[in-house]
């Protein structure tokens, strides 16, 4: 192959399924605003790709809403909902904000830690489960809480965690 | 968050003002002006990091707090706006108290690396934690340390410096165009950076580090080579494009260790191309000659500057007594003085020969008597972000001009539509509203059709030439392009460095002329370096200085299709500095004599001209002499010398001033530089964009070639000292020459898997890589001019392209 000028488009990397429903998010704002959809086209991609965004799938998305990588970037850093590393099928984000913590999540995170085997920010050999450190997601008056993979669990003991986590496929 | 950087206008009615009071002192101040702007205009100082008066407020390092009566809580004063009665404190203790604060608060993260810091002494953070910092931190816990990722050439990073102001990233939204850096991470782990390791690639990117208020993004050139307080800095004027941005050069001893933006509103404002800012290298390299040198039976000896005038004067002098004054030729670099090419010409008129040029980059003369009397912008530069639509000609205006595509963007972004007839779909940091791409033979075409979409209006411009436009039918963007010009009340027409240099130059410029004319546009023309002295000089073959009748002679083309036996060349090196290179190295070999003036050692690696110059005069580049240029507005700058010349180099008004002398001419008796303005001034001359006729004489186009080049000289080959400013060749923007084609094309000529291509044009061969671009038209081939690999190849038309033997 002949080298190109510029770097080979990305935008194949993007599933037609995907791209469809990024162009739903992009309806909803007015035409020049299209960059307006890039978390939920950060989203998209991420759930595409098994639950985390490569640069690739990030420049894919930069091309696709005409925006710069590096303000997409931006983006996916900011939050925590997105990953830039691969994950386990189970994303597990356990909040130790204020309310948490007055509640006793620091028994929730060690018994996490154990009962996996790995710190806060790791994934477990198997892939199966990724835990990850939130901070408050809005649901104090449960706590301590969990989210797992979208999914809000309260008022959570060591015993309704191993439940929890045990009825995962 | 944001908000858009204040547009300037002209004062303002009074009922816009209101009344307020600054530590007491009460003021009239603009509506909607935020508090900060009105201080400042005051001159009251309110200390600040991420506030800049040409970025959109952010607000977002709190270092302005001050204190405002009434208001509960201390304000910031860059995102106050001002209202009636307001009373504002910047040095009570409140406001004392809370600057202090955020001080502490930005110098937690900060590492107190002064001591190694280039920023050291000339560092907004530094100066301000001197005045609101505590002598002792209470912060005793670990500092964050950013990595840091390698962005290029120009600019080196310390990110653990950085206090997260975003001016950098502010620069690259809003003035650049094009956004590569950002902030990545939150709260404690935001970086700034590029996120992924990538060289930036604007032309206009050395600006962040004049922007950034600490040590995180500094000159890599000049790292670590000296103190801000070691520096004297001149007053200079750029050498490299028609804009004449505005620099300080900052010398330590004679050395010019780095140059940065002088501040001029009317020109550069207070940005800088990189080509400006890092051309300095160059006058520091190992290239540069020295000492006089003379060669005699093939061998090169170093003489002293008697010994070398004395023979350059009797080559001349031979060279004129055995074939006539005639037989002399002179070419001068753009990038010249005005006294320089003043002296130049006087010299060789003098003498009898007619035959100078600077138009080393035009190949279409056929307009000269028409000519106005030198290429003008059409408008101040400052004039160009009020056009409502421009239409660029044959112009890479973002890289060739950069300060003139930063004051177009301007406009741009005011609501200008710009569109263009280019031979190539350049990468403008906007959207063009209407473009016409396409071969060089039909561009011109494209423009005398956009010429018939307008005549409409104007039914008298078909008038002298109807057989020219009675065939042509305008295609949409044709006559959308017409429509917008027309249409708005301030509109321009810009003729790039391509137009300058297109075989039928001469035809664009007269259809140009009509354009603007049928539109109601300004119409501006763009020369290279300071080719506006070159004109009023009288570095020209037809016109003396300032457009006077004078002896006349051959341009620079008749002087390489006609090679003379004499050549004295100032500051070019004809290979690279003439679009016809290998015409000119043709004519230079045929030469029986040549003297040339030069900054720079000729490299046998770039040219022959260590096998055919006679004589090699160490002339001084822009930083060591005195001299003056004037840009495409028209406007003379006159500068002195930043440095004393390096080794035995001597400014050129002094080397022709001598030479002068030497070959018994009289009227070379100044004594200063001044004398040679005094005479060569002819007071204030009119600025005009027209020519003085029109004469359509030509056929409208000749015959297109299956494969057509085009040639365009990068903006780091333009002339032989940003060709050896080792940052600037490092960058993204000069990577080695191309070959450069779109997918289809390549198809049609079966090289889909060449990697590799051999091209012939003219009589020149080149082997160089090829690359897929989707930019560049069917039917053409772009490579590079200004190049040693490629300067051999005819630069215009018919052109060959095959897989390199072996590839
Ligand atoms: S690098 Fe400099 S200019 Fe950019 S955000 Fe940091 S401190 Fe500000
Ligand atoms: S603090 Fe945990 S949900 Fe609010
Ligand atoms: S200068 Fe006002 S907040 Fe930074």
């Amino acid at each position: 192959m002949t080298a190109q000028t510029s770097p080979v488009s990305s935008i194949d990397l993007i599933s037609p399924d995907s791209r469809a429903r990024i162009d739903d998010s992009i309806a909803k704002y007015p035409p020049e605003r299209k960059q307006a959809a890039v978390m939920a086209a950060l989203l998209i991609v991420q759930e595409q790709n098994g639950g985390w965004l490569s640069t690739e799938l990030m420049d894919a998305v930069a091309e696709y809403l005409e925006m710069p990588p590096i303000a997409v970037y931006e983006v996916a850093t900011f939050y925590t909902l997105y990953d830039l590393e691969p994950v386990g099928r189970h994303k597990v984000y356990v909040c130790t904000n204020i309310a948490c913590m007055l509640c006793g999540c620091q028994v929730i995170v060690d018994h996490l830690q154990k009962k996996l085997g790995i710190e806060l920010g790791e994934t477990t050999a198997d892939r199966k489960f990724t835990i990850k450190e939130a901070e408050c997601l809005a649901a104090c008056g449960g706590a301590p809480m969990f989210m797992v993979d979208g999914v809000y669990y309260e008022n959570l003991t060591p015993a309704k965690v191993d439940e929890i986590l045990d009825s995962l496929e | 968050m944001t908000t858009k950087p204040q547009p300037k206008t002209a004062e303002p009615p009074p009922s816009d003002l209101i009344a307020i009071e600054i530590n007491g002192r009460s003021m009239q101040a603009r509506k909607g002006s935020m508090v900060i702007q009105v201080a400042d205009a005051a001159g009251i100082y309110i200390p600040r990091f991420c506030y800049h008066h040409k970025l959109s407020i952010v607000a977002n390092c709190r270092m302005c707090l001050v204190e405002i009566e009434r208001a509960p809580k201390p304000m910031p004063a860059c995102a106050t706006p001002v209202a009636a009665g307001m009373k504002v404190f910047t040095h009570s203790e409140a406001a004392r108290y809370s600057q202090k604060a955020v001080m502490e608060f930005l110098l937690i993260n900060h590492p107190l690396d002064c001591p190694i810091c280039d920023q050291g002494g000339e560092c907004p953070l530094q100066d301000l934690a001197l005045g609101y910092g505590k002598d002792v931190s209470r912060y005793a816990e670990n500092k964050r340390v950013v990595a840091d990722l390698d962005i290029g050439p120009l600019i080196a990073t310390d990110m653990t410096r950085c206090i997260h102001c975003t001016r950098c990233v502010r620069f690259g939204q809003e003035i650049a165009g094009i956004m590569e850096l950002g902030a990545t991470g939150r709260g404690e782990h935001m970086e700034i950076g590029t996120f992924i390791e990538r060289s930036v690639s604007s032309e206009l990117s050395g600006n962040v580090i004049d922007l950034c208020p600490v040590g995180a993004l500094t000159s890599k050139p000049f790292r670590f080579t000296a103190r801000a307080w070691e520096l004297i800095s001149h007053d200079a004027v750029s050498p490299h494009d028609c804009v004449g941005s505005n620099l300080n050069v900052q010398v330590r001893g004679r050395r010019v260790m780095r140059v940065l933006p002088r501040e001029n509103e009317a020109i550069n404002e207070c940005w800088l191309s990189d080509r400006d800012r890092y051309s300095y290298e160059a006058v520091n390299s190992d290239e540069r000659l020295q000492v006089p040198m003379i060669r005699i039976n093939d061998r090169w000896t170093e003489v002293d500057w008697s010994t070398a005038l004395e023979f350059a004067a009797s080559g001349l002098a031979r060279v004129i007594d055995q074939h006539g004054a005639d037989q002399l030729g002179a070419l001068a670099a753009p990038g010249s003085t005005l006294e320089e090419f003043y002296l130049l010409q006087k010299l060789m008129r003098s003498l009898g020969s007619g035959n100078v040029d600077h138009r080393l980059r035009q190949v279409d003369f056929s307009d000269d008597d028409v000519a106005p009397v030198y290429p003008w912008l059409g408008q101040s530069i400052a004039d160009l972000e009020n056009l409502e639509a421009v239409l660029l000609v044959g112009s890479y205006l973002r890289k060739d001009q950069p300060i003139l595509g930063h004051r177009v963007r301007k406009a741009q972004l005011q609501g200008a539509q710009v569109m263009a007839i280019n031979p190539v779909d350049y990468d403008f940091t906007y959207k063009l509203a209407h473009a016409v791409i396409t071969n060089p033979l039909e561009m011109v075409k494209s423009l005398a059709r956009v010429a018939k979409a307008l005549s409409a209006r104007k039914p008298g411009i078909l008038a002298q030439k109807p057989e020219w436009f009675s065939a042509l039918e305008p295609n949409p963007a044709e006559r959308a392009i017409a429509e917008v010009l027309a249409g708005k009340d301030r509109s321009g027409v810009l003729l790039g460095n391509y137009a300058a240099s297109h075989p039928q130059a001469a035809v664009i410029r007269v259809l140009a002329e009509l354009v603007a004319e049928a539109a109601d546009a300004t119409l501006g023309q763009l020369a290279e370096g300071n080719g506006v002295g070159g004109w009023l000089g009288g570095c020209v073959p037809h016109r003396g200085p300032a457009g006077t009748a004078a002896l006349s002679g051959r341009t620079t083309q008749a002087m390489i299709d006609e090679p003379r036996r004499g050549f004295v060349v100032l500051g070019a090196e004809p290979e690279l500095d003439c679009l016809d290179g290998a015409g000119a190295r043709r004519a230079m070999e045929a030469a029986e004599f040549v003297v040339m003036l030069a900054v720079f050692k000729p490299s046998s690696a770039t040219t022959r001209a260590l096998e055919y110059a006679d004589v090699l005069l160490p002339l001084a580049p822009f930083t060591e002499t005195e001299g003056t240029f004037v840009n495409c507005e028209g406007r003379a700058q006159s500068f002195a010398n930043a440095t004393r010349p390096l080794g035995e180099a001597r400014p050129g008004w002094k080397i022709l001033r001598v030479l002068g002398n030497h070959l018994g001419q009289s009227g070379f008796d100044y004594v200063s530089i001044d004398d040679v303005r005094a005479e060569l001034d002819r007071g204030q001359i009119a600025p005009s964009g027209r020519l003085k006729h029109r004469a359509l004489a030509q056929r409208l186009s000749g015959e297109r070639p299956a494969l057509a080049r085009i040639t365009e000289v990068p903006l780091y080959a333009v002339d032989s000292c940003v060709r050896r400013a080792p940052g600037l060749q490092r960058t993204t923007d000069n990577p080695p020459p191309p070959v450069r084609m779109n997918a289809r094309q390549i198809e049609a000529l079966g090289l889909d898997d060449a990697q590799q291509v051999t091209v012939r044009a003219g009589e020149g061969e080149a082997t160089l890589p090829l690359l897929v671009d989707p930019r560049v038209p069917d039917g053409c081939v772009w490579v590079p001019g200004g190049y040693p690999q490629t300067f051999a190849l005819a630069p215009h038309g018919a052109t060959s392209v095959i897989k390199a033997a072996g590839a």
